[in-house]
């Protein structure tokens, strides 16, 4: 009974989209306000809808009913409670629920959060935003529906991908799909104000934080995503360049350049037609994504062609919105471009050559990421892009990006002189010259590429020095007085620059120092790596709730000294007879020591890898700080103000009207 | 500057930067792109020499053999119809076994034997790597078409 109440539910939410979809948009086009006035109430009741489908669809696997395909496909009896709530997102129909769940989350939290906006803007806004709810329900109920039931039931169901039982796959895909999601606020607001034709500073306050907060979930889910290949594959590596991988990244990175042209729109009123093409775009490589990952087409191009209505339905999805977008956008755009004019040398030159180089990098993502597939689709051979491509492509293009990272916040609006920066920047650039060359030294053998990465890092640090000492040299009261009146809009830049230091000194030392050692381990064995020894101790048998495991018991000891004990295991669950390596790693602020069980040998031996990953936390550490820095962003008065005034004038004219 | 050739530098530069970005990406892919060959590409003499590649296809059942030292493993790749020994030195995904599929990245030496850097491994249980699927696909396809060939003759 309740999967088909949340299959109900969800032909409700669909009937909902489609009215959201077009009522207040015709409203708002002819002025019809009872129209226009709908657009909340139907956002509120769409997400009710599906917050109640989820709601069901949760509720089977929390209570196992294997009548219900997905349960019986995806879960298990002897799986523990929050694997079961995780697993309700842990396939494809779920995590397409899960998507349009966060959809309907995003569209009220607009019509919610919108008081102080014209009525017809959130008219426009919600009414795109219903448009997308509209095919992503669609797509749901014809292709993927999570409520398709199993007769007869399942006695026991398959189980969970013992991959994804763990705590960061419990978090992982919500925030990602929050992220990804949340893009399509700045998209709709864009199309908005590309169909409105208002487009101007106050279009880009509103629509700003919107998008800084999408990002910083994004930037949360890729680190989670990232973080959990680390210790849960069990090889210790924490980014591959795989296609789903680069599915969330290319959103990433076109938005990072979104967040800094809505800066520049907001601030000089210029960059506005370029700011509509990135939201349009983010939003456009968040869809690919879901194409990419929900189709199939990753795992095998002709598995695709066999089974096409996934792929072809998300396909066409695509190529609506994103043609529709951009034919709105090449008959609008003339009108609502122009603005302030700059000079060569000013920050607006250089947020724009951020922007470039953004969109390289995305572009060059894309291109490895979607040629193999397109040479497979042809039939003209098998091919990979491996990690060098991209390693080879990004540390040249992520230079210059980090060099202008430096010097943009210090360049005036409008117009600098090459002189006056000189001047400002000299000392951080010789003090991240020093550090560069004498920092690897202490950390034992001088490397070329470490010295490199050091002096980004550095650079970083220290132009952000040098901004908040000028930002902090004031008429007024001394240093600290002056730097409390800035902006936490200020602020979360700071950090957010500052986070992408710590992740380059991440990488840096991790690339440079670490060692990777796969070794035969007898009973009392040693093996020294990054200082540490590590003794083994042998195997025994454990349980878990769903597996059992053999538990390896390492002694680990510095100079002499005990350290502490690690113990990896090697578990096969029950439900499937899938084995899995669950590595033991010491984290410590200076570098992870990553102890994982290969497989038995004989006589109590075991294939061991042991790897020492110098300030491999300061990656995710970076990617928080990021993260952190879009949250101050948004917690900047401005904001609140701003909308206090907008509705206050909003309220005085419709009194006087 | 007169704003119409300031715009010509604007786009001038553009046009730069998206020219280096392209010829280091074209570069990069040349020297990066890894090609895929079936075990039978390979017996053919199709592969490169030289050049890291990757093959795929099943374990063959009872090839698996380790070495003393408990690290080195020997073990055939086949896609039905023809086989290559490979040897690896490392630890093997936790995926791999005997009379299941699998895809292996390195380069074949003077021997015959393909030295493989990377075994790959695998999600799920169910699942096949596309390339080993591929491979076998293919193997399967041609025995069939001999076969075809084989009857018209008669």
């Amino acid at each position: 009974m309740i999967p088909e109440l949340g299959h109900f539910a969800l032909i409700l939410a669909l009937l909902l989209a489609g009215l959201l979809g077009t009522l207040p948009l015709i409203g708002a086009h002819r002025g019809i306000g009872a129209w226009t006035a709908l657009a909340r109430p139907l956002a509120a009741g769409q997400f009710l809808f599906i917050a109640f489908a989820f709601g069901c669809l949760a509720y089977s696997f929390v209570n196992n009913d294997f009548s219900v395909l997905n349960v019986a496909t995806n879960s298990n009896s002897q799986l523990p409670l929050q694997y079961r709530i995780a697993a309700t997102w842990g396939s494809h129909e779920g995590s397409m629920l899960l998507w349009v769940f966060m959809l309907g989350a995003w569209t009220v939290a607009v019509a919610l959060k919108s008081r102080h906006l014209p009525d017809e803007m959130v008219a426009r806004v919600l009414g795109v935003m219903g448009l997308v709810a509209l095919g992503f329900l669609l797509f749901l109920l014809l292709t993927s529906n999570p409520f398709d039931r199993l007769f007869p039931p399942a006695a026991d169901g398959r189980d969970l991908n013992p991959l994804l039982q763990d705590p960061g796959m419990v978090f992982h895909p919500p925030l990602l799909y929050m992220g990804y999601v949340g893009f399509s606020v700045a998209f709709a607001f864009a199309i908005a104000a590309l169909i409105g034709g208002r487009l101007d500073a106050t279009w880009a306050r509103w629509s700003r934080p919107w998008t800084t907060l999408a990002w910083s979930f994004l930037t949360c889910g890729i680190m989670l995503g990232s973080w959990w290949a680390y210790y849960e594959l069990g090889w210790g590596g924490w980014w591959f360049w795989d296609p789903v991988e680069n599915a969330s990244f290319m959103p990433w990175l076109i938005g990072t350049a979104l967040i800094h042209s809505l800066a520049v729109t907001e601030k000089r009123g210029t960059f506005k037609a370029w700011t509509v093409l990135l939201a349009i775009c983010a939003f456009s490589l968040s869809l690919l994504g879901t194409f990419l990952v929900r189709s199939g087409v990753l795992t095998s191009v002709h598995a695709f062609a066999t089974d096409p209505r996934r792929g072809v339905f998300i396909l066409a999805f695509l190529a609506l919105v994103i043609g529709g977008s951009l034919v709105l956008f090449a008959m609008r755009a003339p009108k609502v471009s122009g603005g302030g004019r700059f000079e060569a040398v000013s920050r607006e030159t250089m947020l724009l050559a951020n922007n470039v180089l953004l969109i390289a990098a995305a572009g060059s993502v894309l291109l490895g990421t979607l040629y193999p597939l397109f040479l497979d689709a042809l039939n003209l051979g098998k091919i990979s892009v491996g990690p060098p491509y991209f390693d080879t492509v990004f540390v040249p293009l992520m230079t210059p990006l980090v060099f202008l990272m430096g010097v943009g916040p210090l360049a005036r609006w409008k117009q600098a002189t090459l002189p006056d920066l000189w001047q400002r920047i000299r000392w951080a650039l010789a003090v991240s010259l020093v550090t560069a060359l004498l920092l690897p030294f202490a950390a034992g053998t001088w490397k070329p590429m470490v010295s490199f990465g050091l002096l980004l890092a550095a650079w970083i640090v220290t132009t952000t020095v040098v901004n908040i000492r000028e930002r902090g040299r004031g008429v007024r009261g001394g240093i600290v007085a002056q730097l409390a009146r800035q902006p936490n809009s200020y602020w979360g830049m700071i950090v957010a620059h500052l986070g992408i230091a710590v992740f380059i000194i991440g990488v840096t030392m991790v690339k440079g120092y670490e060692t990777e050692r796969d070794v035969r381990m007898s009973v009392g064995d040693k093996v020294t790596v990054g200082g540490f020894t590590l003794r083994f101790d042998g195997t025994s048998e454990t349980r878990g709730p769903n597996y059992r495991a053999a538990r390896g018991s390492f002694d680990v000891s510095r100079n002499g000294q005990h350290v502490t004990t690690q113990f990896p295991e090697k578990r096969v669950y029950n439900a499937g007879g899938m084995p899995m390596t669950e590595a033991a790693i010491e984290n410590m602020l200076t570098g992870d020591l990553y102890v994982s069980l290969g497989e038995a040998v004989d006589g109590g031996a075991w294939s061991v890898r042991v790897y020492h990953k110098p300030f491999v936390t300061w990656i995710w550490a970076g990617c928080l700080l990021m993260a952190l820095g879009g949250l101050l962003a948004l917690s900047d008065r401005r904001y609140r103000v701003a909308m206090r005034r907008e509705a206050g004038v909003a309220g005085g004219a419709a009194a006087r009207g | 500057m007169k704003p119409r050739h300031r715009r010509f530098v604007w786009i001038g530069a553009g046009v730069v930067v998206l020219a280096a970005a392209a010829a280091l990406v074209l570069n990069a892919f040349q020297s990066n792109l890894v090609f895929f060959f079936s075990p039978t590409d390979v017996a053919e003499n199709r592969a490169p020499q030289g050049r890291a590649f990757r093959i795929g296809g099943l374990v063959e059942e009872k090839s698996v053999a380790r070495a003393p030292d408990g690290l080195t493993v020997r073990f055939n790749v086949t896609d039905t119809g023809k086989t290559i020994p490979v040897v690896y030195t490392g630890i093997l995904p936790d995926l791999f076994k005997e009379g299941k599929g699998v895809v292996a990245q390195g380069k074949i030496g003077p021997d015959g034997v393909f030295h493989a850097t990377e075994v790959l491994a695998k999600h799920d249980e169910n699942y096949m790597p596309p390339e080993a699927a591929a491979a076998i696909g293919q193997a399967n396809s041609r025995a069939a078409m001999d076969k075809a060939a084989k009857t018209l003759k008669q």
